[in-house]
């Protein structure tokens, strides 16, 4: 019965994606992404990686959906005026083509590539698992994805954060020099009374959400990344109904939020030259307290820097 | 009882999947925001159902979070909605 | 006890696959948006208010069954929520230019 069900989810998942790829329309191709997105993460469920199903879910359902919707209706403003001149929409029709065909090719390249190398492993595919399950007790932790991103593999963590925050200054250095520091805008003139009431109602239970995936990742699937989402979806939906205005992106707790996390976690990772055994290391009795308060910082970071890249470039100049 | 649970699921993703394509078809745009509300409430049943199954109790966080990003993703779809039908360059007109 | 418990998921649970099927079929159906969505809203969350009623006693614990609850009551207010701005935006498409 699972190995029905499992044919069932893969037959489903590529019919979206082919329904995705085939759609004309952006504002549909970008529908059904989030629904292929909230579907991937069942998929992550049948093969047992929840943490990576919570990641799927959170970001692939939720926020790129939302990045993706709000980059389509800024997209959608000059494509309206340049129809009504006429002119360099061809030009752009046929270029269109030829950029989905070399696409099209360029993924089939990757996918091939991705089908040899698994085909290619050898059948008891090597692995690290016993080693990281046998060292997990000097971490403190009990769950070993929590164990590798923070622990382990740490180094790749952190730069992972730091690439985060790079790609908000590439949105940021999009706004002209008049509106630089200056908020940017999310909410419509009038927004809609459901989702103004869904915007006092669901942060509450967010936060408890998010305090949960955070406290539950050390033992259990879930951790800093999941919950950081969930707090930055909260804060959103806050300034989508107009809540709340977004802050200046030069405001000094805005930007010691987006820093503080990275900032935390690389004094630890320096300390470790002197109460560790070098870069990024913990001493044994204190590593949990460590990776825990890492990852409390971590988290407000995350939720900071993934709220303010959705809501993109400053538009309005700065208050004095 | 843990493959009735997985027939239940597969039950519930087929008629997801149907109602789901049906939707995306739509010439209507206004029902195409449908989707992400049906693969949510489908979706947390099936994860539901799967994790009942399979006794993994972590499942059902599963779900919280599939149910509270499709609530999420819901109220996202209002934002370009409200652009789309004056796309005149007067920002004035309001709606009667 | 534990065969009634047993007998009560089987019962609740296939009620609640059978709502799901009624609201696709009603999806497929039905001859305009507004009942459409009716069909949607109404008979998912129906299923799914059955199928975590199904589930509730077989819940390791406590805690796993208010979450079973928890995870209900938000998809009542997303599918309310949902339904009522989709709506909303038919009604302004339809009084608009």
């Amino acid at each position: 019965m699972t190995l029905l069900f499992d044919l069932a989810l893969v037959a489903w998942l590529i019919a979206l994606a082919g329904h995705i790829a085939m759609t004309r329309e952006d504002r549909n191709a970008i529908v059904a992404f989030i629904a292929f997105g909230l579907l991937l993460g069942l998929a992550w469920v049948r093969l047992s990686a929840l943490d990576v199903a919570l990641t799927e879910v959170a970001i692939g359902g939720g926020v790129t959906g939302v990045l993706l919707l709000s980059a389509e209706a800024h997209l959608r403003k000059p494509l309206a005026q340049d129809s009504a001149q006429d002119r360099p929409h061809d030009g752009r029709r046929r270029l269109g083509n030829v950029g989905t065909i070399a696409a099209a090719l360029a993924s089939a390249a990757v996918t091939a590539g991705l089908a040899l190398a698994v085909l290619a492993l050898p059948t008891p595919a090597p692995t690290l698992a016993p080693v990281a399950a046998a060292a997990l007790d000097t971490t403190g932790l009990g769950n070993p994805v929590t164990a590798v991103l923070l622990a382990y593999r740490a180094l790749d963590t952190l730069l992972e954060k730091v690439v985060l925050l790079l790609a908000l200054v590439g949105v940021w250095s999009l706004a002209p020099d008049r509106t630089w520091g200056g908020a940017p805008s999310l909410a419509p003139a009038v927004a809609p009374e459901p989702l103004v009431y869904l915007a006092r109602v669901l942060p509450p239970i967010g936060v408890v959400i998010a305090v949960y995936m955070f406290w539950v990742g050390a033992d259990a699937p879930g951790g800093t990344f999941q919950a950081g989402t969930v707090l930055a979806a909260m804060w959103l939906i806050v300034m989508l109904a107009g809540l709340r205005q977004p802050p200046d992106t030069a405001h000094r707790v805005l930007r010691l939020l987006l820093v503080g996390g990275p900032a935390l976690f690389l004094a630890v990772g320096f300390l470790g030259f002197f109460i560790a055994d070098g870069f990024l290391s913990y001493p044994e009795p204190i590593a949990k307290p460590l990776i825990l308060g890492i990852e409390a910082a971590l988290t407000l970071s995350i939720a900071a820097t993934l709220a303010m890249l959705v809501a993109g470039p400053a538009q309005k100049a700065p208050e004095p | 009882m843990a493959d009735v649970f997985t027939a239940a699921a597969l039950a519930i993703l087929a008629a997801t999947a149907f109602g789901l394509f049906r939707v995306l078809r739509s010439r209507i745009a206004v029902e195409r925001m449908m989707a992400v509300q049906l693969l949510g409430t489908g979706g947390v049943a099936a994860l539901l159902l799967l994790g009942a199954a399979s006794g993994v109790a972590a499942t059902s966080d599963a779900a919280l979070l599939l149910m509270l990003f499709a609530a999420f993703s819901c109220a996202a779809f209002t934002r370009g909605e409200e652009d789309t039908p004056d796309e005149d360059p007067q920002p004035t007109k309001e709606k009667t | 006890m534990t065969i009634l418990a047993h007998v009560f998921t089987l019962l609740a649970v296939t009620a609640g696959a059978l709502l799901f099927l009624a609201g696709t079929i009603g999806l497929l159906r039905f001859p305009d948006t507004l009942s459409r969505l009716h069909a949607l809203s109404k008979a998912d969350n129906l299923g799914l208010a059955l199928i975590v009623l199904g589930l509730l006693p077989q819940a390791a614990s406590l805690t796993d069954g208010l979450k079973l609850i928890l995870i209900w009551l938000l998809a009542q207010l997303s599918a309310a929520t949902a339904s009522q701005l989709i709506a909303g935006s038919l009604n302004r498409r339809k009084s608009g230019p």
